[in-house]
């Protein structure tokens, strides 16, 4: 548990928060000049606020009142930045075992071997970062920081520097390490896409201050408080390439379940993703007969969140993966939409624009 | 070798080495305490000490050399409390070495400071963050850094050292097998005529090595680079 009450000056901006995070992936989400890197620079120590308090767990990190400062390396707070940062003059096995050296509490060599195994590092060990591709050096950085035990790991934009493709092969490994590691993570984007996939709660932020806090759900149902609009909100698939059809359709595999959409380019066997807009999606409670939509997802309402207007945003657990939907607060009652309540995602291939897959 | 050269060539060769070796050695870590203040800290006073570390480069050696004499010398203002603890620097080698150390000085301040510079400070950020205390982020991450700048500022020094001559005739004199140095044993060789055939042959030392340290610290700053970028 991570609380962060603070406030700083810059001189043209001033940041004012206070918001906590649990354990699972918070994102603190905005568009850029919002905060967002600042609350992370004040969390791991790097910056020390005007005012305010910071504490993780049972220890009190920073308190201007008391007069309290723990240094950045006493935090046990592992940063994943958006650079990688590797030290240039070690190899990536010794810069994975570099925090480890500090530690207090010694990890065994199986911990080394799993996270390495988890990263797919084997074969970069004695490489020096210079040698190392974007994509590659930030999964080591991502094992540096794992390995150095800390109590929170700070993730701040760990994508934007890297291209779609480079993305695309980084995303899954923080998805494993929310679902495979206990340690909690503060993980800053500006992406709807990698708040869709990877939060367990959102912070929404603007202009340095909080505007709303919550499951992905419910903080994008309430398209009055979303800084980038109800537009940005969506979910991503990982998909397989599996059939170029003679009709020009593409044919992908999410977990199984088929989908069909315009061509893309992509070559049969590669793995991409899909962006697939909340506000594309239909739901049904009956598998719906002679329909023009070509893919129909059977899932279930894992959430429901009534915004403040007519709208309503309903999230999903399917074979495919998660699915957020926008519909109408109407509609959730006459399907008698609750958690747990089985029904049919709809959506329509030629929503899915070339630009929704890389 | 010594067949090739004169005694007091071979000498003069002799004495050259140890104290370009004496004032490089003393040097290295006053040059990296200097460079280190002059990048990392604030404190009233940074230009004065920028323009001391650096005045050796622009004075005339002449000059130096009687500062020097006029600060060390058994009738100055240290050297008179030195002589009182027995330790005598004018006219002798360690003389010699303080004179050279003294105009080497500048050039290995500059090249720590370089390498000091170029040093990302967000990477000291990234070892902190990983439970490094400020004297492992300066053990393990600057110092390693450094170590480019360290070699080249120590070859040029050196070479510096070897060559040094307004400033150690000056302060330590030109006495043969005590204070005279290559390039001072050039200067008395050129003062008397038919002696060219020997100075010649110090000429030809001195050029190899300051060529040879001059294509060293090239090849140890390209393998460097190479070892941290990768190109």
């Amino acid at each position: 548990m991570l609380e962060v009450q603070a406030r700083h000056r810059f001189t043209e901006f001033e940041l004012n928060v206070d918001f906590a995070a649990s354990n699972g992936i918070t994102v603190l989400f905005g568009p850029s000049g919002s905060g967002k890197s600042t609350i992370a620079n004040l969390v791991a120590g790097l910056l020390r606020p005007q005012d305010g308090r910071v504490v993780l767990g049972d220890r009190v990190l920073s308190d201007r009142q008391h007069d309290i400062w723990v240094p950045p390396h006493r935090r046990r707070i592992g940063y994943v930045f958006q650079d990688a940062r590797l030290l240039p003059h070690l190899t990536v096995r010794k810069n994975l075992l570099y925090g480890r050296w500090f530690a207090k509490v010694r990890s065994n060599p199986e911990e080394f071997t799993h996270v390495v195994a988890l990263l797919g590092l084997q074969s970069l060990l004695e490489r020096r970062p210079a040698h190392l591709s974007g994509g590659e050096k930030q999964r080591v950085a991502i094992g540096r920081a794992l390995l150095s035990k800390p109590d929170l790991i700070i993730a701040d934009e760990p994508l934007a520097a890297l291209d779609q493709a480079r993305k695309a092969e980084i995303l899954p490994y923080f998805e494993r390490l929310r679902d495979e590691i206990s340690t909690p993570m503060l993980y800053v984007s500006h992406s709807s896409s990698e708040v869709s996939r990877l939060a367990s709660t959102v912070v929404t932020l603007s202009g340095g201050r909080v505007l709303q806090q919550g499951d992905p759900a419910s903080v994008f149902g309430d398209p009055a408080i979303l800084p980038m609009g109800p537009r940005g909100a969506g979910s991503v698939l990982d998909v397989v390439v599996v059939r170029q059809h003679s009709d020009g359709l593409t044919e992908l595999s999410a977990g199984g379940q088929p989908l069909f959409v315009p061509h893309t380019p992509h070559a049969v066997g590669t793995s991409v993703s899909v962006r697939i807009a909340a506000h594309d999606v239909i739901l049904a409670r009956k598998l719906p007969e002679e329909i023009s939509a070509l893919n129909i997802v059977p899932g279930v309402v894992t959430q429901i969140h009534k915004g403040d207007g007519p709208g309503a945003m309903v999230a999903l657990q399917s074979q495919a993966g998660r699915f957020l939907a926008r519909v109408t607060q109407r509609s959730v009652q006459r399907l008698n939409l609750a958690p747990g309540t089985d029904c049919f995602a709809i959506i329509k291939s030629v929503a899915i624009a070339p630009r929704d897959i890389h | 070798m010594q067949n090739w050269l004169s005694p007091m060539e071979w000498q003069a060769v002799l004495i050259s080495a140890k104290v370009a070796f004496w004032a490089t050695l003393a040097i290295t870590p006053m040059a990296f305490l200097t460079a280190y203040a002059l990048v990392r800290w604030e404190f009233p006073g940074k230009t004065i000490l920028n323009g001391l570390a650096h005045l050796p480069l622009i004075l005339p050696p002449v000059v130096t050399g009687y500062m020097l004499l006029l600060l060390f010398g058994t009738q100055g203002f240290i050297g008179g409390w030195l002589q009182d603890i027995g330790i005598v620097l004018a006219f002798r080698w360690t003389g010699a070495a303080v004179a050279a150390g003294v105009m080497a000085f500048p050039l290995m301040v500059r090249a720590l400071r370089l390498s000091l510079e170029a040093i990302d400070i967000r990477l000291e950020q990234a070892a902190a963050t990983l439970g490094a205390s400020p004297i492992w982020v300066f053990a393990t991450v600057t110092v390693p850094l450094m170590i480019p700048g360290l070699l080249t500022g120590t070859i040029l020094s050196f070479a510096k050292a070897l060559g040094e001559f307004g400033a150690t005739i000056t302060f330590a004199a030109n006495i043969p097998g005590q204070t005279q140095t290559i390039p001072s044993a050039i200067y008395a060789l050129l003062q008397v005529p038919g002696q060219e055939d020997a100075a010649a042959r110090l000429v030809v030392i001195s050029v190899s090595i300051a060529l040879a340290a001059l294509f060293l610290s090239e090849a140890l700053a390209r393998r460097a680079h190479k070892r941290l970028e990768g190109l």
